[in-house]
């Protein structure tokens, strides 16, 4: 009893109800299939919604906590996505079995994409406003584009590249793991659905924790306050820098596990509608709220889905619903009701309100 | 601490001046701040009093003169420096983090008083325990005199206006200044709010022996607690006394009190 008070304190509270609604979810899920209750094409988005998912808690942490517009999320699960492929590649290869070979690709997908924002922020991060919006929106562009030129083949002499075109000569028993437009190829699948739900309770854990401890005040107080922030000793733009990192090296985790859920893909599948689709995820479920980002990804990568009969109208009726969603949440007398009813709810179960 | 207290200024200001533009905002403004003093700076709208603070703690950058902070020269350190070298200001309009909650609000006020690193904050190791709970009980200590550690876990944002500018104060203090810069303290408080304030602010200064430095409008204030008091006047410093001087010159009386 003494424990589930202390997970109800403000500070795990909404770490607390995060853990819930996704354990609970996964096991609602699991029973579903295990009842088979559960329709081919939704289990056929279950590992699509938790790697989406992660890479949306990853940038809450930036847009949310963090307060830095990032257009580019996509592109950083895209990194991870490539890098999975080629890795894993690699690791069948040496016979490495599945669930290790999926382990060691997020592990990997996670730190390239971390690299590769950390290197993104160093000119980016000291300067304000808006430029990291900008710039995490050209590096999304750039990216997509550069991985649609790659091509990457491995063969018994190790891996082999090539640009724009494809030059690779390969020896008898080479694979083109890579081929430019038409994406990655032939990959042997490795993600489950468990695995994205654990990843997901990662990824909520590192950024709770990430959250309540040093480093993770420096960033809603540079958020909240820069000259304040500075004022009292702490590097805004190495805290910023921080959340920018983090939430790419999520993305990248993301994009790997995403990657090893279809035997090919292509680099569009992470463009520039997909960063603001993560976005918009991130907007709906509520800037900072965690639990909000995984039920609004949940819910609106399955809506289109689910809007499939709507045929050529479906992305309009997707369009207007998140309109509508966006003004109801929005709404400053919803919003107002809403509250009254939070604080009656708490005092009810509190001690009395001490004012 | 000691009797030799009154030789060495923890702040020397010597022919201080900025100018935005064409405008000097400030110029020779010649300053010293000694340990556990409690020091006014007040002036007219407008004379440049908050520039001064902003020129200390290196949000400005000055155009003339030397500051130098326990006989250290503050010309190439920037405001993370400058805080780290005993320098805490709180902000004529309020700058806290107003999102976050009043104890993180001082918490985050030990930011470099704080060793674990990013490791121990995600693996939750127990060093990262062991600090948090130390810096915990000091800030609430700290919140304690301000009388807001009953508020620790609400949004500074919801605070009314008084207590905003004691937590302010509070979280310039996690800092462990050795000088602390108040910028209008007192304003928007009620009479009794003050007089507390000024109690609370003689008490900081007894408690943690450090020197204050404040500006003020609320006369009352001013000479109820500052030992000696600077006047500027469009940005130059008019004189420099105690409490009865500064009240009696007429130069003053015509600048300000009189107006
Ligand atoms: N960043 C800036 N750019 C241009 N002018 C500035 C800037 N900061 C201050 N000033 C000018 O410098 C002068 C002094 O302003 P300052 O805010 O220091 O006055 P103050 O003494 O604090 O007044 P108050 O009592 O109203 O707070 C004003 O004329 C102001 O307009
Ligand atoms: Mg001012």
């Amino acid at each position: 009893m003494k424990f589930i008070k202390a997970l109800w304190n403000p500070k795990l509270r909404s770490r607390t109800i995060s853990y819930l609604v996704v354990v609970a979810a996964y096991i609602l899920l699991q029973a579903m299939m295990a009842t088979g209750n559960l329709s081919r094409l939704f289990t056929s988005l279950l590992v699509p919604v938790t790697a989406y998912t992660v890479a949306a808690i990853g940038l809450n942490l930036n847009v949310g906590i963090s307060g830095e517009l990032n257009l580019g999320q996509a592109g950083f699960m895209s990194i991870g996505a490539f890098t999975a492929v080629v890795v894993s590649a690699l690791l069948e290869g040496a016979g490495v079995g599945a669930l290790l070979r999926l382990v060691i690709c997020i592990a990997a997908g996670a730190l390239m994409a971390a690299v590769m924002g950390w290197l993104i922020s160093i000119p980016v991060l000291k300067l304000r406003g808006d430029y990291l919006a900008i710039v995490t929106l050209a590096f999304g562009q750039i990216i997509m584009s550069l991985l649609n030129n790659v091509y990457v083949g491995l063969d018994p002499k190790g891996l082999h590249f090539a640009f724009v075109t494809n030059t690779i000569q390969m020896e008898p028993g080479g694979k083109l793991l890579i081929s430019g437009p038409m994406g990655a190829t032939g990959v042997s699948t490795a993600s489950t659905f468990t695995a994205g739900f654990l990843l997901i309770l990662i990824a909520l854990a590192v950024v709770y924790n990430l959250m309540y401890s040093r480093n993770g005040r420096a960033i809603m107080a540079s958020r909240d306050n820069r000259i304040a922030a500075e004022s009292v000793g702490i590097k805004v733009s190495q805290a910023k820098t921080l959340a920018f990192v983090t939430a790419s090296c999520l993305a990248g985790a993301a994009g790997a596990l995403y990657a090893l859920n279809y035997s090919s893909f292509a680099a569009t599948k992470f463009d520039f509608n997909n960063s603001i689709l993560l976005l918009v995820y991130v907007v709906l479920g509520g800037l900072g709220n965690m639990t909000g980002t995984v039920i609004a990804t949940a819910l609106l990568v399955v809506l289109p889905e689910m809007l499939r009969f709507l045929q050529n109208y479906r992305m309009l009726i997707y369009a207007i619903v998140l309109i509508v969603i966006m003004l109801v949440s929005n709404n400053e007398y919803l919003r107002l009701k809403m509250q009254q009813l939070k604080t009656k709810l708490t005092r009810k179960k509190g001690a009395p309100a001490n004012e | 601490m000691s009797e030799n207290n009154s030789q060495a200024p923890i702040l020397e200001v010597t022919d201080l001046g900025i100018d935005f533009g064409g405008l000097t905002a400030v110029n020779d403004l010649n300053l010293n701040v000694y340990p556990n003093e409690i020091v006014g700076l007040i002036g007219p709208n407008g004379a440049g009093k908050t520039t001064v603070f902003n020129m200390l703690t290196k949000v400005y950058q000055p155009t003339r003169g030397t500051i130098k902070l326990l006989g250290q020269d503050t010309a190439k350190m920037t405001t993370i420096d400058v805080n780290k070298a005993g320098i805490a200001r709180t902000f004529q309009n309020i700058r806290l983090f107003m999102n976050m909650s009043v104890l993180d609000n001082v918490l985050t006020g030990m930011h470099n008083d704080i060793s674990y690193g990013n490791v121990s904050a995600i693996f939750r190791l127990p060093k990262y325990y062991q600090e948090e709970k130390e810096k915990t009980e000091r800030a609430m200590e700290l919140l304690k005199i301000f009388d807001l550690d009953q508020k620790a876990d609400l949004i500074a944002g919801n605070l009314p206006y008084g207590e905003q500018r004691r937590l302010e104060i509070a979280r310039a203090l996690a800092t462990q200044p050795k000088l602390l810069l108040l910028d209008e303290p007192a304003a928007g408080m009620n009479p009794q709010e003050t007089e507390e304030l000024m109690k609370t602010i003689r008490f900081v200064r007894d408690h943690f022996q450090i020197a204050v430095l404040l500006i003020e409008h609320d006369m009352k204030l001013v000479m109820g607690i500052c030992e000696r008091i600077t006047v500027l006047n469009f940005g130059m410093m008019l004189m420099q006394g105690t409490p009865e001087e500064v009240r009696s010159n007429p130069d003053v009386i015509k600048a300000y009190l009189g107006e």
